[in-house]
């Protein structure tokens, strides 16, 4: 059982994003009832079979740690949270799409998590400005989640979309949007972001 | 005077986009137009004060804009602030989505109900006033902000020494940080092993059931029976494990936090800021232990101050120290100086608070509320320092502040300021002893 090859992926995002719900639904596969404060760090797994039905199919276990918190914390929760970046496989950004300013705030959270990475290539990392270079050379994969969808009115739409889809460019990451409660979307996805992440 | 209204109405706005909606989007400009408006005119009103001192603008014109000033404070303190917090809760709660504006309005009706009632048990008003006066309005937005104010001013009085002194700070060293980091991630690695055996034997229990299916007779039913038994009970075991073993990787991880905070605090005293701080920190905290002190002895003697410190200070100087200097033209200027830090300080120090408060408990949902009840807290608090001011103030200007808020009771006022204040810095004292001695514990059992 725990011979089984792991996967660790970080689940980043400003408070109040829909981190712990998405976990919690990944893992799950459940809504989640009453999601209140994630204090720390809290994982959960998830079994997946890797290119499932094929002669190369693999199962793994996805570890998704959600790391709790904003961004402008204090300078001691940041040192503390470090301890949870290390060795990182993959990093899920989650972002609220009724709210612009978590999408903003994406940019600092990636560069919090990949400075602590210790990244082979030694990229020098500029401090806090956003530099197009840093993620192209980037060896950890990124995917990036929208959530809330459906709480925007119609109208507004396409316009979320076309920012949306200019964020994951710059990024160089794989772009997911979500709706709330719908866990069938996900089991499809994940193996994307299973076949992400190898 | 407008201009200077237009001045602090910008301010505000300024405030609000930069500091405390950092994180959010506006989508309700009403919100930051409400909050605007409440620090313009409270900030209008200290304006009218130092004015007075100045002898700035003409007594009758200064005069017209402070009551001016005071029935659209109240009107907005205790009508529109209110109701649109109201609205907004009740905006949230999406049962009552339809008919918003008839549950906000009764939930201003039970507000206005309960900030009558406030009045009750208090000795604030003398009889020959009637029902809908100013100053029964004022007297009750008096109680609330002089609550408010002492409640603040014990807990810093209590929490700034603490912070700035070095004394208090325990020697952390980095190895006591890795030792704690390192239990940490071990524990989340604990978490992780347990969840994965929950995970596959769930998975292994849902492919069982698809074979369990395809199983028919007698002794078929019964091993489903069995087996699927010990497997949930072993899972439910398992999940208890799990929940304590979170539980706790919680707490290190708070410990951590504040380990973390402490070293940093340390290195900061060593610094030469920090080591002007520390010795600020001593000063302030006598000033503060004389605070606590003077209110103990105001109310066990039952005794209110006549004089304001700055007569005092010239009449001690005058009688003791045998100086002679123009009484009135000096006592202006220290006046002004004075109530002007007093003004500053207390403004500065109100809106950091709030800041750090939002910060905390605010999220994307409630945050419209929470700036609503913030910005009802800074008119308050606001008001009811322009009433305690009074007593920092020479006769002469104090004259004006009695005439616009009318009759009230004003020793009543500071009494009450000093029971509160008490009260609050001896809950702080206690509230610190204890959080101290409880984290304490922890790393002694690590």
């Amino acid at each position: 059982m725990a011979s089984l090859d792991r996967v660790k992926v970080l689940v980043l995002g400003d408070s109040g994003v829909g981190k712990s719900s998405l976990v919690h639904l990944l893992c799950q596969n459940q809504v989640l009832g009453n999601p209140s404060w994630t204090v720390g760090c809290s994982v959960d797994v998830r079994v997946q079979d890797y290119k499932e039905g094929t002669p190369e199919e693999k199962t793994y276990y996805i570890e998704l740690w959600d790391v709790g918190g904003s961004i402008g914390s204090a300078s001691s929760v940041k040192s503390t949270r470090a301890v949870f970046y290390n060795s990182v496989n993959g990093i899920m950004l989650v972002h609220d799409l009724t709210n612009k300013k978590s999408s903003q705030n994406l940019y600092r959270w990636s560069l919090e998590a990949l400075n602590k990475d210790s990244s082979p290539t030694g990229v020098i990392v500029s401090n806090g400005d956003y530099d197009r270079e840093q993620f192209a050379e980037n060896p950890v994969p990124l995917l990036l989640i929208g959530t809330k969808f459906d709480q925007i009115p119609e109208n507004k739409r396409n316009e979320v979309l076309t920012r949306t889809a200019f964020l994951s460019e710059d990024f160089n990451a794989e772009e997911i949007n979500l709706v709330e409660r719908k866990a069938y979307f996900l089991s499809h996805h994940s193996d994307r972001a299973a076949g992400e992440q190898r | 005077m407008f201009t200077s209204q237009v001045l602090f109405f910008g301010f505000g706005w300024l405030f609000f986009m930069r500091q405390l909606f950092k994180d959010y989007e506006v989508r309700q400009y009403i919100v930051q137009v409400v909050f605007s408006v409440t620090f313009a005119f409270s900030c209008t009103m200290f304006e009218l004060i130092i004015f007075e001192i100045l002898g700035a603008l003409s007594s009758s014109s200064r005069y017209f804009h402070w009551k001016l000033n005071l029935y659209v404070i109240l009107l907005v303190l205790i009508f529109v602030v209110p109701f649109y917090i109201g609205y907004f809760v009740v905006s949230n709660i999406r049962l009552l989505q339809r008919q918003r504006l008839l549950f906000a309005c009764m939930v201003w009706f039970t507000f206005m109900y309960f900030f009558w009632k406030l009045g009750d048990p208090f000795p604030i008003l003398s009889p020959k006033h009637g029902i809908l006066s100013i100053e029964q309005l004022i007297s009750r937005v008096g109680v609330i902000g002089v609550t408010l104010m002492a409640l603040l001013s014990g807990f810093g009085a209590v929490n700034c020494p603490y912070t700035y002194m070095s004394y208090f700070l325990r020697n952390v060293t980095d190895s006591d940080i890795l030792a704690l980091e390192r239990r940490l991630l071990q524990t989340m690695d604990m978490i992780v092993s347990k969840k994965k055996r929950i995970a596959m034997t769930r998975r292994q229990m849902y492919q069982r059931g698809e074979d369990q299916n395809k199983q028919t007779g007698f002794w078929g039913m019964i091993k489903s029976v069995t087996s699927t038994q010990t497997g949930s009970e072993n899972l439910s075991l398992i999940q208890q494990e799990v929940d304590a073993l979170e539980e706790l990787s919680r707490q290190l991880f708070l410990e951590t936090v504040d380990l973390q905070s402490t070293k940093e605090r340390i290195e900061y005293s060593k610094t030469f800021q920090g080591k002007y701080f520390n010795f600020l920190g001593y000063f302030f905290s006598i000033y503060c232990v004389w605070k606590i002190f003077m209110a103990t002895i105001n109310i066990v003697f039952d005794r209110v101050g006549k004089t304001d410190p700055v007569t005092r200070g010239i009449e001690i100087t005058v009688n003791y120290l045998g100086i002679q200097f123009d009484v009135k033209f000096w006592s202006q200027h220290i006046s002004f100086i004075l109530v002007g830090i007093i003004i500053v300080t207390s403004i500065r120090g109100l809106l950091i608070t709030l800041t750090k408060f939002f910060y905390a408990i605010s999220s994307s949902k409630s945050s419209n509320v929470i700036v609503l009840v913030l910005a009802q807290i800074m008119g308050m608090y606001f008001v009811s320092s322009v009433l305690l001011m009074r007593m920092s103030m020479p006769l002469e200007y104090r004259s004006i502040v009695t005439e616009v808020l009318g009759e009230l009771q004003f020793n009543f006022y500071h009494r009450w300021f000093d029971v509160i204040f008490l009260v609050s810095a001896l809950s702080s004292i206690l509230f610190l002893y204890l959080s101290t001695v409880f984290t304490g514990n922890i790393i002694v059992l690590a």
